[in-house]
């Protein structure tokens, strides 16, 4: 079991990393995560695994977590504030240190109406950025938010979330620098589909100077159909699909080639933007994807592992 | 300032009834008047349903503000009909509910759902505060974060917000862009970027009491 984050690794040897989502099942079985694990392990950095995504119940990212330690692939646990008081919150960090959990996403959580419990009370006793702070504090200072002294401090890769498409881009890019100074080391950023709309936003980015303080990872998906192109134009919040797409997946003869097609075009061109340290792949559902994209896209190339 | 209130359905105010035969009605004239849940109208609707059931309506009565003092008087003069009633429905506020049930000595059940207190805002009303007892509206431009973002989040916006909308739905604003754009017309757009600490929920202690000195 690693005691150092080896993705903060390879981010700080300035190598291009890559992530992957891994979704966690909707049930007990420990062999669906463990199958994911094992097929995404010899092509991707580290896996994050999801919360309770879209406020949708599935197993706990806690536990899949391990279960991917178990298959050596080196986890990226994601927490949201939307299922947990402070008090767990910071309980599940400290288990997720101990167990040897080293990278962690820190995320408000999308709001239960959205989800499949939609009576569900949201909890949201922190937001995003005081836990951020108050990882960053329990790993620094080795103390709760109480002031209280921890015996052993938890030992963490500090992750959130980017919104390059939200507008206005202003607000979004302000909170941003807010999670950079609060003490976030990397960020996963949403699905870019609009190039130019992402180039523009690392320009500011880069600009502010938070790519000298934090490593951005640029999320990519492949689109498998028309329909979850336009659901993701119409109805994601913070992903823009630019009409372009949608015009090429309406044409495609094959929909899955040509989804396939556009996130490798995607890869492509989000790597040769200054400041773009990575990629993290969101197939969700389509996990069995993400060794072929990472294979002809050639990201590892030259990697020795 | 109102509370405001929506009915409760028909089937669930029998649910409440269960055996119990001779009803009587207390409507209120503030707040559920207003909401059209608990006026004149309300009390006379329900009242004519349940007789054109098994029921029968004791007597009914709509107090000027059911929740006020007064009301202990009021229920007095009404006494010989809730004498001869097995139940009380009350078309009020869970306040003015509280208050008849500690009243009378009789099974009382609410007729409405209480849903917020709200601001009038152009003839509709907007819940923009929840009383926790922690007020940063000083930090905020004025719009309460804790009330008006569906996450209650104090240091916003989140992903969920775009082009001003909440993820919640088209019709929600995002109260943190509110924020972002009212700091800046009062020119305390620095303001913005300040950092809000967790909240103290034991300022909200249940049950909250407070007493003239």
């Amino acid at each position: 079991m690693s005691t150092v984050s080896s993705l903060s690794k390879v981010l700080s040897e300035k190598k291009f990393a890559v992530t992957a989502e891994l979704g966690p099942p909707r049930g007990a079985e420990p062999e669906k995560v463990r199958e994911k694990a094992r097929l995404l392990k010899p092509y991707v950095d580290a896996a994050n695994v999801t919360d309770n995504q879209s406020a949708v119940v599935y197993m706990s990212s806690l536990a899949a977590c391990v279960l991917m330690l178990e298959e050596d692939l080196e986890p990226v646990f994601q927490i949201t504030c939307r299922d947990r008081n402070r008090l767990a919150l910071q309980s599940d960090l400290l288990g997720a240190s101990a167990l040897g959990i080293r990278n962690v996403l820190l995320l408000t959580g999308d709001h239960p109406s959205i989800g499949d419990h939609p009576e569900a009370k949201g909890v949201f006793d922190l937001d995003s950025q005081q836990l951020i702070r108050l990882t960053k504090k329990m790993r620094d200072e080795g103390k709760l938010l109480n002031e209280k002294e921890l015996s052993k401090n938890p030992e963490f890769f500090i992750g959130a979330a980017a919104s390059p498409f939200n507008e206005p881009m202003e607000a979004h890019l302000i909170q941003m620098e807010r999670k950079v100074q609060a003490g976030v080391e990397f960020f996963q950023t949403q699905i870019v589909y609009d190039i130019e709309k992402f180039s523009q936003w690392m320009e500011e980015v880069r600009r502010r100077g938070i790519t000298e303080k934090s490593f951005i990872l640029a999320g990519v998906a492949p689109i498998k159909s028309l329909g979850m192109a336009k659901y993701m134009k119409n109805f994601v919040p913070g992903v823009s699909v630019p009409d372009e797409i949608i015009k090429r997946m309406e044409e495609a003869q094959d929909k899955k080639e040509e989804g396939l097609k556009i996130c490798l075009e995607m890869i492509e061109r989000v790597k040769e933007i200054e400041g773009v340290s990575g990629i993290h792949i969101m197939a969700i559902g389509w996990e069995e994807i993400v060794p072929e994209i990472v294979k002809i896209s050639g990201v590892r190339n030259g990697r020795d592992n | 300032m109102r509370i405001i209130t929506e009915s409760k359905s028909y089937e669930e105010i029998k649910g409440y009834l269960g055996k119990a035969k001779n009803v009587f009605l207390i409507g209120c004239g503030t707040c559920t008047t207003l909401c059209k849940t608990g006026g004149e109208k309300e009390v006379k609707e329900l009242g004519k349903k349940l007789s054109g059931e098994k029921y029968k309506v004791t007597g009914s009565v709509v107090l000027p503000t059911v929740c006020d003092l007064l009301t202990k008087k009021a229920l007095h003069e009404e006494n010989e009909a809730i004498k001869n009633s097995d139940a009380v429905i009350v078309l009020s506020c869970a306040f003015g509910v509280q208050r008849v049930s500690g009243e009378l000595d009789k099974p009382v059940f609410p007729g409405v759902n209480t849903i917020f207190l709200g601001l009038e805002i152009e003839g509709s009303f907007l819940e923009v505060c929840q009383q926790c007892g922690e007020c940063v509206l000083g930090y905020t431009a004025g719009i309460c974060p804790i009330t008006r973002c569906a996450k209650g989040l104090l240091n916003g916006p989140c992903g969920g917000s775009h082009n001003g909308k909440c993820e919640v739905s088209p019709d929600v604003p995002c109260a943190w862009i509110e924020i972002y754009e009212r700091l800046r017309v009062i020119g305390k757009e620095n303001e913005f970027k300040f950092f809000i600490n967790p909240k103290n929920w034991s300022k909200k202690g249940r049950p909250g009491r407070w007493s003239q000195e």
